[in-house]
């Protein structure tokens, strides 16, 4: 018996350290980045050093208040706020779709949606820019460079992911639930909202919120389909790199400034996290 | 009996704007595959070349290349976030004291941009002031620069990926492991199996649906790889970190050989739906088996 607990102690520091190196190993470089944007150019060639005692403040404060990065940051919010909710209502309307009625080849539809996200992104480029400026406009205004369009053109990574994560999860909803209500006289749309969604709360939410972070952090589309009005802050943080001759400070402090809105939504849906991931791939 | 129509009706905005950024641009792509068309060359405008393209994409080695360490690099990094993620979220599935700090901090990378990671793994193997560089050849003696030796860039890209995505792998692991039934593997310690055949007949079994579907998200994101690596290594040292997608940015932008890119995307595309069919089908199979059983 001794021994048994004696092991289980020794496992039990084993546990502890692996996961210690493991949280060392992520931080490291997210600790660096910080100590970079908290440098002056002066600094930063010198030794690399892992103490930091000073605060070069300009970094953020340059940014903070230039009337570009500020657009860009609220450009990135309204897009990726957006797409996330369009993302959610459709691919919960679709997945419900596909999980209840016995549509013709609702498996190779199925199949179908992940294969957009698979394309190699530059061939697609021209297509879709082509698209957005001749095909959807009027007069005076193209799908190019607006927030619409990148709002769409999100979808086409954000909706198979989403669909393919709640599938499980709506499939894993017995259908008597459904059929029950329907009895007591419920119209689809109350089965809906009052059984379907309550019931698959917890994989919407990591749906919304891995379609936010994926949006907030998408860079080739919205570097090649805006040019001033809809720019959003990861080709903010591109152009620190290429333009300026590569400020690194000021570039590390945009970084870290993109990555507050992802902790929020982190430290929001940490409980949520796990349980909405098993693709429904698991049931008991 | 409910009504197809309202099925399809729930369907259609789904399908129409897949439609419209997924296919509309696919049948382009497929379109202008058969042609020559480069903006720039003497004679613009479409040249019809019939599969021209595809025959000259069997014979040219740089981006036989490419596909290669494409293929390299998704195994290595795909192989080593399974294992990792597994091992990491196992022991998640235990108590001790401070597992959700451990947790929540381990999904940071996740949240990070793709251009932001190769960004911060830049400024980490930096030569002049990463620190990465610096302590290596202190303390080491290794001559650590990922712009003159392809092995340490192709490495180097390797580590960041795992970096990266291993958190998302640990967390789709540790949603399975929790989402199984207990019993069978108590049962079977019971009746006298030792731990490593628990898992080898019993745990993995199981968890063959997430493990396969964790594989599929994986390897399909893994292939067409771009943003972090340019942002690291710009595809070099020469081509050693030149993945496909990469590959055919340079082929589309900077030679704007359009035809031929499109050639080479479609091709890539079709081999990469290949080999997720495959996957689809086994993830089918191994969720009917795990729910019958």
């Amino acid at each position: 018996m001794a021994s048994g607990s004696f092991r289980k102690k020794l496992g039990w520091v084993g546990t502890y350290l692996v996961w210690i190196i493991a949280t060392l190993i992520v931080l490291i470089p997210i600790y660096w980045l910080f100590i970079v944007s908290a440098r002056s150019r002066v600094e930063l060639f010198a030794r690399p050093s892992f103490i930091q005692t000073s605060f070069y403040a300009e970094n953020y404060t340059k940014p903070l208040f230039d009337p570009t990065f500020q657009r860009y940051m609220i450009n990135s919010i309204i897009i990726a706020t957006s797409n996330a909710i369009l993302v959610s209502i459709l691919a919960l309307l679709a997945t419900y779709a596909l999980s209840r009625w016995k549509l013709k080849g609702d498996d190779n539809i199925f199949f179908w949606t992940i294969t957009n996200r698979m394309a190699p992104p530059a061939a697609f480029m021209l297509p879709l820019f082509l698209i957005f400026t001749r095909v959807f406009r009027t007069e005076d205004w193209s799908l190019f460079d607006t927030h619409i369009g990148l709002i769409l053109v999100y979808c086409v990574f954000n909706l198979p992911f989403a669909i393919w994560l709640l599938k499980g999860i709506i499939d894993g909803i017995p259908i008597e639930l459904d059929e029950a209500a329907k009895v007591d006289g419920a119209s689809t749309f109350v089965i809906l909202i009052r059984i379907i969604v309550p019931l698959a709360a917890p994989g919407l939410a990591i749906t919304a919120i891995l379609s936010w972070v994926f949006a907030w952090n998408e860079y080739l589309f919205a570097a090649t389909l805006t040019s001033v009005n809809a720019r959003t802050i990861t080709t903010g943080l591109a152009e620190f790199v290429t333009v300026t001759g590569t400020n690194w400070g000021e570039m590390a402090a945009v970084a870290m400034l993109a990555l507050v809105p992802a902790l929020l939504f982190l430290g929001l849906v940490q409980k949520h996290i796990v349980m909405g991931l098993t693709f429904g791939a698991v049931k008991e | 009996m409910k009504s197809k129509w309202l099925g399809w009706g729930f369907m259609s905005p789904t399908l129409i704007i897949l439609i419209i950024t997924g296919l509309l641009p696919f049948l382009y792509v497929l379109y202008v595959g058969f042609f020559d068309w480069n903006i720039f060359s003497a004679e613009s405008g479409l040249k019809f070349t019939g599969a021209d393209n595809y025959r000259r994409l069997v014979f040219d080695s740089p981006y036989l290349m490419s596909f290669w360490i494409t293929i390299k690099f998704t195994f290595w990094t795909v192989g080593s976030q399974l294992v990792l993620g597994f091992f990491l979220a196992q022991l998640l599935t235990q108590n001790f004291p401070g597992k959700t700090f451990f947790r929540i901090t381990h999904a940071l990378p996740l949240m990070i941009a793709p251009i932001a990671v190769g960004a911060t793994w830049r400024l980490m193997v930096i030569p002049g002031f990463g620190p990465v560089p610096f302590y290596l050849d202190r303390w080491f003696d290794i001559d650590y620069r990922i712009g003159s030796f392809a092995n340490q860039a192709f490495f180097t890209t390797v580590l960041m990926d795992i970096w990266h995505w291993t958190p998302f792998v640990t967390l789709t692991m540790l949603a399975g492991l929790t989402s199984v039934p207990k019993e069978p593997m108590e049962q079977a310690l019971v009746d006298g199996a030792n731990k490593f055949q628990v898992y080898r007949y019993v745990t993995i079994p199981m968890m063959m649906p997430i493990i396969l579907t964790t594989l599929f998200i994986r390897l399909m994101d893994g292939l067409r790889i771009v943003d972090e690596v340019w942002m690291l290594t710009g595809g070099g040292p020469g081509a050693a970190t030149r993945y496909v997608g990469i590959h055919i940015w340079r082929v589309v932008f900077p030679k704007t050989d359009y035809g031929y890119g499109s050639a080479m995307s479609l091709l890539t595309l079709y081999f990469t739906i290949v080999l997720c069919w495959l996957l689809f089908i086994a993830i089918s199979e191994s969720t009917r088996t795990s729910r019958s059983e």
